[in-house]
């Protein structure tokens, strides 16, 4: 069985327990997404399974090798993009990649072929140093240098953290391309909206998994209705809404504020009369879709559900 | 190999690009070498005196004209009374004050003795030595004269013991000759040290060992990647400054030179082993030159570069067996300046090797790929 396989995966720094439990499973050829805010233990969880960092418990296999045991066979076949960027900035756009290049015993003209769609957009800039590279093409540099020696399976840490909106778009497409052609990618993020680029996402938050599925079907799972509440004076509707009696969880999304419940069901019209009558008649409100974003709320505020094994 | 190979590359062309760092890995050594050696002196020159004459004589006038013309005093003053030195000398205006008493000359004639006090400035400790050292010199001169004189009035010579020295090694007490030699050695070490120090952690702060620590580098070819630039750096500036050393304060080279490089580089192995201990250890370039420089002050202090080993307590004596540049320092000395061959030096070698072993092998152990 290739792919990544995760089992009861634990890492803890003296009190913190950065990955608690963790157990999933990515298919080969998956784009697999860990979706957290910071310090939900993503990094932790990825720097294991790159042979950065050794378990307390549990074990993890990518590509079929133990990421304790086989470390050695499993660095040639992984490809490893650190959430800072961590190439020479006093060597030039060609040197990185010549340089990583040789340490995996190959060369820049054996890997070519599948950076190309990323490296051509820098190289015009490939006798610059990597210091003076703009964001997005230090990232581009960066994924070039992880991909040169056809990893088999590509890990990146928040990649867009810091990335302009349509880099990040721009970004997404290279992933999709290169999952076409076959990598096995896990990427962390904590971008909710990026969810949707994925396959399938684990949800994280305190160093464990609060649930492991495809985007829609997460979402599908969400069983409360959910109203999408706008009005001019936003921050005092937030605060009334909450103060209302059924209310279950009410949060800032956006422009608009997401509404959920306590009862099974609720009529938008009488949360709009209970608005008014706190004097905020200019209130709409309109039932809406759950997004992965209020899955995580959702999940996050219900109790930890016990470890249970991951599909497939 | 090919791996080591393409390492070194990148850290040479890291080195060669770094504008602020070329500067300082050669130009800085020479010129600290030119000024160290010219500063680090023990010679005292011109040393301000001021003389009390209250004999008047021919002697007398004699022995002041000889302090003067030995070229380490200068007369700044004759004040008339002995209170009158005392303050100058508080207000530092003077270091020296020779009291001739009266009757100096009719004593010294009649009786053979006579008394000549000297007050010395002795803040100083170590000049104050010097310069009491050479006053009685002169004064043992001034007196053989007079003897010689009342010697010939008289049947035979009085029988005396006559020191006569000899300076081997280094005939004319040339203190060039003396230090240059050490001061190449703390220049070096320092080089490789800091250097050495600096990498591994710098490459932390930076990020890339994350990076590279994915790669299938393996433990031995990185670290080696990563001293041989500085060992052979270190070397050339060994060779540079002992090139100045010999046309340019002209210290005579009687030993092999490929002994001498070849012990240098013993000793590089121990100290670069040192730095990049250092450097696995600390977290930030920040910690690891602070940590390196106390090593290396202790490590200079106690060298015997400024201060003779032999003068140090029994304590301080045997701890200076610990230090890798105590060891170096003395074979620099033995070899160049006594052209002794590796059977002089075996001792030192020895411990050289020992230190290299320890060194390097505490640096390999403590550097991980991966973290526990």
């Amino acid at each position: 069985m290739a792919g990544i396989l995760v089992h009861d995966l634990c890492k803890s720094f003296g009190a913190v327990q950065a990955v608690d439990r963790v157990r999933f499973r990515v298919a080969p050829g998956e784009l697999f997404g860990l979706i957290g805010p910071d310090g939900a233990g993503k990094t932790t969880l990825l720097r294991m399974l790159v042979t950065l960092l050794t378990p307390d418990g549990g074990s993890a296999t990518v590509d079929g090798l133990d990421v304790v045991r086989d470390y050695r066979a499993l660095r040639t076949r992984l490809g490893y993009m650190p959430g800072r960027f961590s190439l020479y900035q006093d060597l030039t756009v060609e040197e990185n990649l010549a340089f990583f290049a040789s340490v995996f015993g190959t060369t820049v003209e054996a890997g070519y072929d599948l950076i190309a769609p990323i490296y051509r957009q820098i190289e015009p800039f490939k006798t610059r140093r990597a210091g003076a590279l703009s964001g997005g093409m230090k990232q581009k540099l960066a994924l070039s240098c992880a991909l040169i020696h056809r990893p088999r399976v590509l890990m990146l840490d928040e990649p867009t953290t810091g990335v302009d909106a349509v880099s990040r778009r721009e970004f997404w497409d290279v992933l999709a391309r290169l999952k076409a052609g076959g990598l096995t990618i896990v990427v962390s993020t904590p971008y909710m909206d990026e969810a949707r680029r994925c396959d399938r996402v684990a949800l994280m938050q305190g160093g464990r998994l609060l649930g492991v599925d495809t985007p829609a079907a997460l979402e599908a799972a969400y069983d409360r209705p959910l109203l999408a509440v706008r009005a001019a004076a936003r921050y005092d509707v937030l605060q009334a809404l909450r103060q209302f009696p059924h209310a279950r969880s009410v949060y800032a999304f956006g422009e608009a504020l997401h509404y959920t419940d306590a009862r099974p069901s609720v009529d938008p019209a009488e949360i709009r009369a209970y608005l008014a009558g706190r004097g905020y008649p200019d209130a709409t409100v309109e039932p809406i879709r759950a997004g992965i974003e209020d899955v995580f709320m959702a999940r996050m505020a219900a109790p930890p559900p016990p470890p249970t094994a991951s599909p497939t | 190999m090919r791996t080591v190979f393409y390492l070194l590359q990148k850290e040479f062309v890291q080195i060669f690009r770094n504008r602020a760092m070329l500067p300082i890995l050669f130009a800085m050594p020479v010129i600290q070498l030119l000024v160290l050696s010219y500063a680090a002196t023990f010679e005292v020159r011109d040393t301000p005196m001021s003389v009390i004459d209250q004999d008047r004589s021919l002697t007398s006038r004699q022995l002041v004209d000889r302090l003067v013309a030995s070229g380490y005093f200068t007369l700044v003053d004759q004040p008339a009374t002995p209170e009158q030195a005392d303050a100058a000398l508080r207000r530092g205006e003077v270091k020296l004050i020779v009291h001739v008493p009266p009757r100096f000359e009719r004593d010294l004639l009649e009786t053979g003795a006579a008394p000549v006090r000297l007050v010395l400035d002795a803040l100083d400790g170590a000049t104050a030595g010097v310069v009491q050292a050479y006053a009685t010199q002169v004064l043992a001169r001034v007196s053989r004269d007079v003897q010689a004189r009342t010697a010939t009035a008289a049947a035979r010579p009085a029988p005396r013991i006559e020191v006569r020295p000899a300076f081997w090694y280094n005939p004319d007490l040339n203190y060039e000759t003396y230090m240059v030699p050490g001061i190449l050695v703390v220049l070096v070490t320092m080089i490789a040290t800091f250097l050495s120090a600096m990498n591994v952690v710098r490459e932390k702060e930076i990020g890339t060992i994350e990076q590279l620590n994915v790669t299938p580098i393996r433990k031995g070819p990185f670290l080696i990647g990563k001293l041989l630039p500085f060992w052979l750096i270190a070397l050339v500036e060994l060779g540079v400054g002992l090139a100045i050393a010999r046309w340019y304060f002209h210290v005579p080279m009687l030993g092999n030179l490929a002994l001498v490089f070849g012990l240098a580089g013993l000793y590089l192995l121990a100290m670069l082993g040192l730095g990049l201990w250092i450097s696995t250890m600390a977290d930030t370039q920040q910690q690891a030159m602070f940590i390196a420089w106390f090593v290396l002050v202790i490590f200079i202090l106690m060298s015997g570069l400024f201060t003779p080993i032999e003068s140090m307590p029994a304590w301080a004596q045997r701890l200076t067996l610990l230090n890798p540049m105590a060891h170096f320092i003395t074979i620099m000395r033995r070899v160049l300046l006594k052209g002794a061959g590796l059977d002089a030096v075996r001792v030192q070698t020895a411990a050289l090797l020992l230190f290299g072993t320890v060194l390097l092998t505490l640096a390999v152990r403590q550097y991980r790929k991966v973290t526990a």
